[in-house]
């Protein structure tokens, strides 16, 4: 082995190369997450002490008022029923999403009928597509099905698949060997079957992938929110933050909470989906 | 087995042909194409050459829209030109940090999965209301950057986000601050390039820095060409940092065309303009794609094409 014909000055200069690498690593990787964490310590801080001891991580004093304050929310709603309300939207979406992004993958990668390359460079083509241009006319459209002050406009369009999603599950799905299929067509098994019993089950990491990456994408939906919901009883964490802050300007304190409060749903399935999700991004620039 | 009735049978069968089951399994994105992106698509193109209220049918008024829009419209220009500047700043600083990142960490130790997970962390939650909040009073003029600077003797009093010159710097940090998924990217497509490549060039004398520029670099071009028109195309459409933590404001410095484009729509209800500017940012984001597609012949290396 190479290791033999290192001397041990080599070695000492590798280590301390090591060393100073890891140093500078954590000292970039605490300033990225600075910020985060002063909010996270502002919010135990009493409204006093918030900007008179700001550069400081530690708390002298820490309190819960702020999150007992905030909670209480405003117009008589508290964060109970914003969070009840995202929640709801959240997980209708991912699953929506998740359900409808497998078959249209599964149909896509696998089944050779007639037009399907027409269909896979649609696909492609709505990933590339500004959002802010269907944004009037989905309007338009939502208000005229009376859909305007409902979740319907959040929830529904997430039923009919989403070009990234599908591109994603693809990926996994041709990775599991087209014999596969085969084998469970000669002996039967229709489309159907080969779909359920033998691709889902295969691919359960890429849809966990997506389920998580669409509730985090639906929890932290503001435009959604500011288009179609219009009464405080509907409205989700992210847009109830928005008015929250502006009905209390100078409380600092219950913002500041009640926004650690918002991020933590995702930071939580971040920690249990970490592999899933560095996985699912990495995925989206490789092309197959 | 249980013999099935013949009419179920032969429905059965014909559903799994292949030119059945493949629409069957599609159905979903189909349904999707037609009644969320094409219909609202030429809707929105129809708008644009009306005035529209939302309450009162559609007028047709030719090409009205467009000439307010660069004729009489300042605030549209304006839009456009911060959106621009925007762009231009935004993208290749968040790339080049993204990759300069992604390069430093595909040297593989123990703490490389806290290290990804602190980078990534930022661009999960950046464009929450909970961080645009925050951003707000990190750079407000007692906030802890201004303290930070002035614990280092550094002038402390500059009200960011007031003043017309740091405004639109401001939020163009916060973006580059969410470099965490392009760094992903470019880390599995450095961790893609195969080892022996590096390995010939080690025999043949080459530095990390020659390796770099003769391997590392041109191997990633598909990938860099993919993360630019990602970015493009979302900086273009930039709304909550705007929206949220300057309103547009101070001078209209930070007044986004998404930002702008909004107010008009659904604060003054001119839906007929919001679709001709809708219309124009649509032309020019397929005008950047195309000019980035047009050009990556001649810096985009495909390795299928051979050398």
């Amino acid at each position: 082995m190479l290791m033999k014909y290192i001397s041990p000055s080599m070695s000492r200069r590798r280590a301390v190369s090591t060393t100073i690498y890891h140093v500078l690593m954590l000292l970039v990787s605490f300033l990225m997450l600075y910020p985060v964490l002063w909010l996270i310590a502002s919010s135990f801080k009493p409204n006093g002490d918030i900007f008179t001891t700001a550069t400081s991580l530690i708390p002298a004093q820490s309190t819960l008022e702020h999150y007992i304050k905030g909670w209480q929310g405003f117009g008589g709603y508290t964060f109970t029923v914003f969070f009840k309300n995202s929640l709801f939207v959240a997980i209708l979406s991912a699953i929506g999403m998740t359900i409808s992004s497998a078959l249209v993958a599964f149909g896509l990668a696998r089944i050779r009928f007639k037009g399907r390359n027409v269909w896979f460079v649609l696909m492609i083509i709505t990933m590339m597509l500004p959002g802010q241009v269907m944004m009037i006319p989905r309007f338009v459209l939502f208000n005229k099905m009376g859909w305007v002050g409902s979740y319907l406009p959040m929830i529904v369009p997430s039923f009919f698949a989403s070009g990234f999603n599908i591109f994603l599950i693809m990926q996994f799905i041709r990775g599991i060997p087209r014999d596969m299929d085969e084998a469970a067509k000669i002996d039967g098994c229709s489309w159907y079957g080969v779909f359920f019993r033998i691709i889902v089950p295969m691919i359960v990491p890429s849809l966990v992938t997506v389920g998580v990456l669409t509730f985090m994408g639906s929890w932290e939906d503001f435009m959604g929110a500011l288009l179609y919901l219009n009464k405080p009883a509907t409205y989700t964490v992210a847009y109830a933050l928005k008015m929250f802050n502006d009905s209390s300007m100078s409380d600092y304190g219950a913002t500041f909470a009640m926004s650690t409060a918002s991020l933590v749903p995702v930071l939580t399935l971040f920690f249990f989906f970490q592999k899933n999700l560095v996985e699912g991004i990495s995925i989206q620039g490789l092309k197959g | 087995m249980k013999k099935k009735d013949g009419f179920s049978h032969k429905l059965g069968s014909w559903l799994d042909r292949d030119n059945v089951a493949g629409y069957v399994f599609i159905l979903p994105f189909i349904i999707g194409l037609i009644v969320f992106t094409a219909i609202p698509f030429f809707t929105s193109l129809y708008l644009a050459f009306t005035n529209y209220n939302i309450l009162s049918a559609p007028k047709w008024v030719g090409l009205d829209n467009f000439k307010k829009m660069f004729l009489e419209d300042d605030l549209f220009w304006t839009s456009f030109k911060v959106t621009f500047k925007f762009a231009l700043i935004q993208v290749p600083i968040k790339l080049t940090v993204a990759l300069l990142v992604a390069l430093v960490l595909s040297r593989s130790t123990r703490l490389t999965s806290f290290y990804r997970a602190a980078f990534y962390i930022p661009s999960l939650m950046g464009g929450s209301v909970a961080i645009a909040l925050l951003w707000k009073q990190l750079f407000s003029p007692k906030g802890v950057i201004n303290q930070v600077l002035g614990f280092f003797g550094l002038p402390d009093s500059t009200a960011w986000l007031g003043n017309p010159k740091t405004a639109l710097g401001t939020l163009i940090a916060l973006g580059v601050w969410q470099f965490g998924s392009s760094m992903l990217i470019f880390l599995a497509a450095i961790k893609n390039i195969p080892q022996s490549y590096h390995e010939a060039a080690i025999v043949d004398g080459a530095g990390p820095v020659r390796r770099f520029f003769s391997i590392t670099l041109p191997m990633l071009t598909p990938i860099i060409f993919f993360n630019l028109i990602n970015q493009v195309i979302g900086a273009f459409q930039a709304f909550n940092s705007s929206y949220l933590i300057t309103g547009g404001k101070p001078l209209n410095t930070t007044l986004y065309y998404g930002v702008y484009l909004y107010n008009k729509a659904f604060n003054q209800f001119e839906m007929g303009y919001g679709s001709a500017m809708a219309w124009f940012m649509l032309l020019i984001i397929a005008f950047f794609t195309a000019l980035i597609f047009r050009s990556s012949s001649a810096w985009v290396y495909y390795e299928s094409e051979g050398r």
